[in-house]
């Protein structure tokens, strides 16, 4: 497949007290018409990615909220929800309805409004991306990935320092990144103290809670970039499940329908792993960058954590970079929002207008983003 | 600018028990030293089994009429800021009015403005003064407020009382309230519905768009008013939900930890919500020289903040010795453990 990129939108993500969802997304959606030069009604429908509007606003039907909000003037618009694998799935969604021919121009876009809400609040309506039998034990998503956590440290040997090593260079490259949530930097002795959440799991281990929304506009081949901007074209868009709960899971030391959703993508776009000059990766927790890394043929299982504490994924490498934008962990984690901003900061990077957060010479990369504890996993992958 | 008020007598009242964070924190299996760090505070005040709102208030004018060595039967208006009064309905200021012999021919009422009703009673009296309408007014901020267990302001909800006994002879004034300033909104970051015994707060809202900007507003658009900068004052006081906030919110105006560190009373005592400003205003006031600027600004939940500047006089050094100091109260303690707490804030 070869899917354009028309236009990409993102907002700043962080604790937006001002911004409503409605303001947030006509921002986004701003951008990326401004990016396409294009006005909403050239739009042809509206695919709109968000987990949390009907728990925490009382507010379903988000397609045709949406819809209303933008003035498309009455476009087919429609809500996908796969937990924080939103963004990604109404990509997916949004390819698919191009390339059956339904469609011509398409805007996606994701939304999370969260910060409005109590943490406990928050927690338990982010449990409704587990299961059912996970929510009556009374277990959170820092305990479920921190289950993950120790049977990855009990099998491999990896390190909590190591863990840490993620959220390091995630923030050093979120410094780098005018819209990410965190702009500070962070050390290993800094999170190795952060208060313990769900052992081994400690506060700096874990992505935050945010508000923001992202927005990019795609098409069928006939519509091209102006030649001002380089053309960057969706090669492959995957999507594969898993079970729901971690009880079903055959194997806890890997995700594996990001393992699935990774080996379809490099099939589609007839590429390997090691074709990969920049990943985005689903970091919702430190543990998730090291499964990541190992899921999808950057590193053999268990070498990740060492690859990552000496910098093999850091930004000016020379290698593959992983998480220029600064991943959930320090861009930060509206959920809807997420995966879309993560193909957005792809296409950046393969624009070549990442500034100081610039993999220099990128032309493939991927994006990878997960629902629940892996119950979902969808792989993007983009050439310029 | 003001002309014609000052404060003529001032006091205070903090109650004799004292909880440790540590001891709160071991009961939730929180490492306490992580929490005393992040708040700044190391012990909070708890009100005895026969003390509330209207004891603490009575005590603290005690002492202010006390320092001015006013009858009490001069007092023309009398105004209580607390959140805790101990009724919904039925006045807090006149069983206190009551109690001083402040007569009949008096005006009261009791306020609410979450933390900063005291410093909204002390306005209130000053345009009664500076209009000529009263001689002498008296405004107290007091609370003992409940703080739900296991929440984040159990570690910080204090008590204690501040009362400022206020006139219009200049000859009489021990500091000058030169003028003020107020910035308010409609912004709930905490909140308790009536009937309801403890407040609920909305987490970090209750920080940048709450406290940071309603406290920042006032007190620029004062500096501004008057062409005053912060080095120009000696000492500056600010709300106190923790150790924490006035720190970083007189950094972000200007002022130095020097100039703040003096008023910082929440280290010991917590935060006795309409006490707290006024209490911290006590403890520069007992230290203060004659002839210096201080800059006071409070913060009431709901929002709004109240900027002030006041100049001390050559009668401040004498006079404030003849009642109990905030050191006097922090001294005069006894700590009890968690499950006494629990007894004398009637949760058991």
């Amino acid at each position: 497949m070869k899917i354009p990129v028309l236009g990409i939108g993102v907002t700043k993500f962080g604790e937006l007290w001002d911004y409503s969802p409605r303001v947030l997304v006509k921002q986004a959606v701003a951008e990326a018409l401004n990016d396409a030069r294009l006005k909403i009604t050239d739009v042809d429908a509206i695919f709109v990615a968000n987990m949390l509007s009907g728990i925490l606003g009382n507010q379903e039907n988000l397609g045709a909220l949406f819809a209303d909000e933008l003035k498309s003037a009455n476009k087919p618009a429609f809500k996908i929800e796969g937990a924080c694998a939103s963004g990604g799935l109404a990509i997916h969604n949004a390819v698919n309805s191009v390339l059956a021919g339904v469609y011509e121009k398409v805007l996606v876009l994701g939304i999370e409004k969260m910060t409005d809400h109590n943490p406990a609040e928050i927690a338990q309506a982010l449990m409704s991306a587990g299961h059912d039998e996970e929510r009556a034990s009374g277990i959170s998503f820092p305990g479920l990935y921190a289950i993950l956590a120790r049977a990855h440290m009990e099998k491999y040997g990896t390190k909590e320092e190591e863990m840490a090593a993620v959220a390091v260079k995630n923030h050093y490259h979120a410094s780098l990144n005018p819209k990410a949530q965190f702009q500070t930097q962070l050390t290993i002795e800094q999170i190795m103290k952060s208060s313990c959440v769900a052992d081994p799991l400690k506060l700096l281990d874990c992505s935050p809670v945010s508000d923001g929304a992202a927005a990019i506009i795609i098409s069928n081949i006939k519509y091209q970039r102006s030649k001002t901007k380089r053309t960057v074209n969706i090669v492959a868009s995957t999507v594969a499940t898993d079970s729901l709960g971690l009880r079903g899971r055959k194997d806890l030391t890997t995700l594996k329908a990001a393992m699935v959703a990774g080996s379809k993508a490099y099939q589609q776009a007839k590429i390997k792993s090691s074709h990969i000059d920049v990943a985005e990766v689903h970091d919702c927790f430190t543990i998730a960058e090291i499964l990541a890394m190992e899921d999808l043929g950057f590193f053999s299982k268990g070498k990740a954590a060492r690859a990552i504490t000496r910098g093999a994924t850091k930004l000016g490498n020379g290698g593959l970079v992983v998480n220029p934008s600064g991943g959930l962990k320090a861009c930060g984690h509206p959920v809807g929002a997420t995966g879309i901003k993560q193909v957005c900061e792809i296409v950046t990077q393969l624009r070549n207008e990442a500034g100081e957060r610039q993999v220099k010479g990128a032309k493939i990369g991927l994006a990878h983003n997960v629902g629940g504890s892996g119950a979902v996993a969808v792989v993007h992958i983009l050439k310029n | 600018m003001l002309k014609n008020v000052g404060i003529i007598g001032f006091g205070s009242y903090i109650p004799y028990y004292r909880i440790t964070i540590a001891e709160i924190a071991k009961v939730w299996r929180k490492n306490p030293l992580d929490i005393e760090k992040a708040l700044g505070i190391s012990e909070k005040a708890v009100v005895g089994f026969d003390e509330d709102t209207v004891t603490m208030a009575t005590e603290a004018a005690s002492n202010a009429l006390l320092m001015a060595s006013l009858p009490a039967s001069r007092i023309q208006a009398l105004y209580i800021g607390s959140e805790s009064h101990p009724y919904a309905v039925n006045p807090s200021s006149t069983i206190v009015a009551e109690v001083l012999g402040v007569g009949r021919h008096y005006m009261a009422a009791d306020l609410e403005f979450a933390c900063k009703a005291g410093t909204a009673g002390v306005q209130m009296i000053s345009g009664l003064l500076e209009a000529g309408i009263i001689n002498y007014g008296l405004a107290i901020g007091a609370d003992s407020s409940q703080a739900k267990p296991h929440d984040v302001l159990e570690y910080t909800a204090g008590a204690g009382a501040a009362a400022f006994l206020l006139g219009r002879n200049r000859k009489d004034f021990l500091v000058e309230i030169i003028d003020f300033a107020s910035y308010s909104s409609d912004t709930p970051d905490f909140w308790r519905r009536d009937g309801i015994p403890y407040p609920t707060h909305a987490g970090r809202f209750t920080g940048e768009p709450a406290y940071f900007t309603h406290v920042q507003e006032a007190a620029q658009s004062l500096l501004k008013k008057t062409n005053l900068r912060p080095a120009d004052f000696s000492y500056a006081v600010f709300h106190m939900p923790n150790a924490k906030f006035p720190c970083e919110v007189a950094k972000r105006l200007g002022f130095t930890c020097e100039q703040i560190e003096p008023s910082l009373v929440v280290r010991q005592i917590g935060n006795p919500y309409s006490a707290s400003s006024l209490l911290g205003l006590n403890a520069v006031l007992e230290i203060a020289k004659p002839g210096q600027l201080i800059f006071l600004t409070s913060y009431g939940s709901g929002a709004g903040a109240d900027s002030f500047i006041l100049k001390t006089s050559k009668l401040l050094p004498g006079l404030r010795k003849k009642v109990p100091a905030i050191s006097d109260w922090l001294k005069n303690k006894q700590y009890i453990d968690y499950p006494e707490y629990l007894k004398l804030t009637r949760k058991i």
